[in-house]
């Protein structure tokens, strides 16, 4: 209950910091990446296991490490959207709904019960909407809240109607006991499958996809990048628990299901990616088809699965963040938010250019970046199944999507543009970041303790 | 022998060239850092005779550690002669490579830098024991070359990078498939499956497993190496590369193809390879022939060579899919000859283009005259890759010939007469295109210039040029040496 603690007060000063004082931007963004850089420093240490209010939430090793990826995200994406936040005219209020949506992710990874799991979801999906809107003159932007509020309150009662049907079919809402009861009855697969749908819509597989890039091109950078990293990434910890300890008796059955959809995802995410110019409509392409790779993890049900997904999250949160980290940096200071704007950008820009293709290698899966490990682990735990026509298909889909990396690669080396965008001074706050999230992606995967620690801490079946 | 040392170095050299300014200083390092290389290359070379014979062991100065302990993935480095061959190739190119590229102005940081990485890539890959270190050393090295290609290339670079980025990747997936195959056909040790190459070796995985397998993991490796019908990367690859690049890309990186073709595919999966040996027969013998023909028709000089690699990396593939002890040796012998070879050519047709800018065979003439230097060196090169008795080209050919024969099987024997055959076309080629550019009336870009206005090597390039051309004598004159080290 710690950090959901320390969460809250840090809210508490913020919304008190908004009503009884007057200090500059600056001051708060100050504090505030002060203090989630405090929280995070806390989730490591003093942690304690248990079961509090019965059964409604649990904590344990694997989810105080879940809970610390998301801190850590937290603060990156804090420390990214500094330079677009100074000019903004209400930093705390930022502040407070970002820090909403993160206790309800805490709150619902930590869930021991489909009710306290439904409130901690909704907490982590409704401040969404109201950060989506936050360039508050811009019209696409609150076009992207009305459609991120809309779908997500449809996912939502698919849910709720999903859980009120698996209440029905085994008389219980705490998962420990739903387990014994789970049998795999016909009422049973048509509530999963309505809960299915829910998760689907929430980490946007397809064909529950549809969301996603209107969303992702409207809301400003920082909470684009939020939604597909920290948001998507809470979603799937809770999913992999879900999966592998409730329904496990109807394992056979999600198989099935999981196979389709993670080809689906795969494919339709990296045909869609090709033709995008908006590289915010592009990363959130790519990050549909990522989220077909990680479904394929999942379906591998062993150990090493989980311990892949949750891996693979945490090298998703340094090269997405690190790519959006340049893309919100260029979009705060020019403006241009094209795939053609990125042309030439190595002459007027090396670091960033760098950084960009660092990050965008990793998140294609080449060595020595920490992806190439991620998608390898997660390609193998699908593989353990001895479904290797799943595997086949998905490692040629890896060339697909290495193509339209590749693009963008090509267009800041190789392209040349009359109009580059100029030389941009880093910002010390993003450099950190971006600095956080390079050495992330590089250590990360060459250092093999990391995951054998959350191999550890897994479980599968 | 400290094996990880041939990783740490070209690592050490690569952060040395982040962190050096200005050219002088960035070839220097370069040049020095590929230096130290080759020279502990020659070390590893002297240990490793030694050892061998104290050591029965089949493979030497081994690393074990673990990396990846849940899944049983290791680091495990660990050399035999065949690595040992292939490693000193790559010294050697990567040493000519630098050397090549001495005048390169633009960007020079990152070009050196892709340089050295792409080198790291080939030495990680070519000491590695374990599946997966192979596997990530192989794919290290794919992105340098798509930079190089696209950054500094010339013609149709980005579409020739894109190409042979895009078609290396998808051997890479195939590869991919393949090796988890394997691994999750092994049998459990402790509940864990392993990725280890020797322990694979030893456990003889299930015939029925193999056939499966085989295919993704040698047409994989073949797309590297340019097995017919998946070479069409190497000629847009090839020509739109800077010289060292096509250097690299033709010297070392198409061998990390053949190399593991043999040592993953056939030596892993043998019964596999016999039994699909006839269809890499067949598209070797098509590669070569396909590839011999193609190459009477170009005229542009650096397409002459790229094609004319697809047919002699045909040879390589011939002579793993024959299976004999010897036409295997062959094949070894034929990727460390035509790694030098190709090199040397590429080296010398770019330093022809750096002073006549054009490579159009019509458009070149006389240039002994003027550049005999280069043009020893073209041709050296040129009969290298004819196969003249002396130069390393024929003592690899001739090895596979003679090993293919070794198959009694009528049509694995007409395989090898089409194959020699080809022989023939590569003559005419050669002698027809050397023929054009270094004799007759001196010509450049189709007209006759001054004699004085085009000069020979420079200091740099000959050093280049010279320390290939010793490896391919070298070969030729005494091939006993390599054939000793391969052959145990």
């Amino acid at each position: 209950m710690k950090q959901e603690l320390i969460i809250t007060m840090i809210i508490f000063i913020l919304l008190l910091l908004k009503i009884g004082t007057n200090m500059s931007n600056a001051a708060v963004l100050n504090l505030a990446n002060g203090l989630l850089l405090l929280n995070l420093a806390a989730g490591f240490i003093g942690n304690r296991s248990g079961v509090l209010f019965n059964e409604m939430f649990i904590t344990k090793p694997l989810i105080i490490l879940e809970k610390n990826i998301l801190s850590l995200g937290t603060l990156i994406v804090s420390l990214q959207s500094s330079s677009w936040l100074k000019k903004h005219e209400h930093v705390p209020e930022f502040y407070v709904l970002l820090l909403c949506t993160l206790l309800g992710m805490f709150f619902m990874i930590s869930a021991g019960n489909l009710l306290m799991f439904y409130i901690g979801l909704e907490l982590s999906s409704i401040p969404l909407a109201a950060m989506a809107n936050f360039d508050l003159g811009k019209r696409k932007s609150s076009e992207a809240a009305m459609k991120f509020i809309i779908s997500s309150a449809f996912a939502s009662g698919l849910l709720l109607f999903g859980i009120s049907l698996v209440y029905g079919a085994t008389g219980t809402l705490t998962f420990s006991e739903m387990a014994a009861h789970i049998t795999g009855g016909s009422l049973q697969i048509f509530a999963f499958v309505l809960l299915l749908a829910g998760f689907a819509f929430k980490i946007s597989v397809v064909p529950f996809h549809l969301w996603t890039a209107d969303v992702y091109e409207g809301a400003p950078v920082a909470v684009t990048s939020w939604l597909s990293v920290i948001s998507k990434g809470s979603v799937l910890f809770v999913f992999v628990s879900v999966l592998y300890t409730v329904f496990r008796p109807m394992a056979g059955t999600w198989y099935n299901m999981l196979f389709v959809l993670s080809m689906l995802t795969i494919l339709i995410g990296n045909l869609f990616a090709i033709r995008q110019n908006n590289i915010k409509r592009f990363l959130a392409f790519s990050s549909i088809a990522q989220i077909g790779f990680i479904l394929v993890g999942i379906t591998g049900s062993s150990q090493v699965a989980a311990a892949s997904v949750i891996y693979f999250v945490l090298i998703y949160v340094f090269s997405n963040l690190a790519a959006f980290g340049v893309v919100a940096l260029v979009s705060s200071v020019t403006g241009r938010e094209q795939v053609s704007d990125y042309k030439g950008f190595y002459k007027t820009n090396p670091v960033l250019s760098w950084v960009l293709t660092i990050a965008l290698f990793s998140l294609a899966g080449v060595p020595p970046t920490a992806g190439f490990f991620g998608k390898f682990f997660l390609l193998m735990s699908g593989a353990g199944k001895g479904n290797y026509v799943l595997i086949t298909v998905a490692a040629l889909n890896m060339i697909i999507s290495f193509y339209y990396y590749l693009r963008i690669v090509k267009a800041i080396f190789m392209d040349a543009n009359e109009q580059p965008i100029e030389r941009l001074a880093i910002p010390a706050y993003p450099k950190l970041a971006m600095f956080i999230c390079v050495a992330g992606i590089i250590v990360t995967g060459l250092v093999g303790y990391i995951y054998d620690y959350i191999y550890s801490l897994s479980f599968g079946f | 022998m400290f094996l990880s040392a041939l990783i740490i170095l070209p690592l050490v050299t690569a952060i040395a060239l982040l962190l050096s300014n200005g050219v002088k200083c960035i070839r220097m390092v370069a040049l020095v850092g590929s230096v130290v290389q080759l020279l502990y290359t020659f070390n590893l070379l002297f240990a490793y005779m030694e050892q061998r014979v104290v050591d029965g062991s089949p493979m030497l100065f081994e690393e074990d550690h673990v990396w990846y302990a849940p899944l049983n993935i290791h680091y495990h480095v660990g050399i035999d002669g065949i690595s040992v061959a292939m490693i000193l190739l790559t010294a050697f190119v990567t040493v000519a490579g630098m050397l090549v590229s001495w005048s390169m102005e633009k960007l020079s940081k990152e070009f050196f830098f892709l340089l050295t990485l792409l080198s790291m890539g080939a030495y990680g890959f070519f000491i590695s024991l374990d599946l997966f270190t192979l596997f990530f050393f192989l794919e290290v090295a794919v992105i340098p070359k798509f930079l190089l290609i696209g950054i500094w290339g010339s013609g149709r670079k980005e579409y020739s990078a894109m190409k042979l980025a895009l078609m290396l990747m998808g051997g890479s997936a195939l590869v991919f498939v393949g090796l988890v195959g394997l691994y999750f056909n092994t049998q459990t040790i402790n509940g864990v499956h392993t990725f280890g190459m020797l322990q694979i070796a030893q456990q003889r995985i299930p015939a029925e497993v193999q056939y499966i397998f085989f295919p993704f993991a040698f047409v994989g490796f073949g797309v590297f190496t340019a097995l017919f019908p998946f070479h069409t990367w190497v000629p847009d690859g090839h020509s739109s590369a800077p010289t060292a690049a096509s250097m690299f890309l033709a010297g070392i990186s198409m061998k990390l193809g053949g190399y593991g073709c043999l040592r993953v595919a056939t030596l892993l999966m043998p019964e596999a390879a016999h039994y699909y040996s006839w269809i890499i027969i067949l598209l070797a013998t098509i590669a070569i022939v396909y590839g011999a023909l193609a190459t009477m028709m170009q005229t542009d000089l650096k397409y002459i060579n790229a094609y004319s690699s697809i047919s002699h990396c045909g040879f390589v593939l011939l002579g793993i899919g024959m299976m004999t002890q010897t036409a295997i040796m062959g094949a070894v012998l034929q990727m460390v000859s035509h790694g030098l070879m190709t090199a040397l050519f590429f080296a010398a047709i770019g330093m022809l283009y750096h002073r006549t800018h054009t490579r159009q065979v019509a458009q070149l003439g006389g240039l002994l005259k003027v550049m005999p230097f280069i043009a020893s060196a073209f041709v050296i090169a040129g009969l290298c890759s004819l196969g003249l008795p002396g130069l390393s080209g024929f003592v690899a050919e001739v090895t596979v010939f003679m090993g293919s024969w070794q198959n009694a099987d009528d049509w694995y024997r007409l395989a090898t007469i089409l194959a020699c055959a080809s022989i023939v076309i590569t003559a005419v080629y050669i002698l027809r295109a050397m023929g054009k550019v270094i004799m007759g009336p001196l010509q450049v870009q189709g007209a006759s210039v001054q004699q004085d206005l085009i000069g020979d090597a420079a200091w740099n390039e000959k050093i280049a040029a010279g320390i290939l051309i010793t490896g391919i004598i070298a070969i030729g004159i005494a091939p006993f040496w390599l054939t000793e080290l391969i052959g145990q």
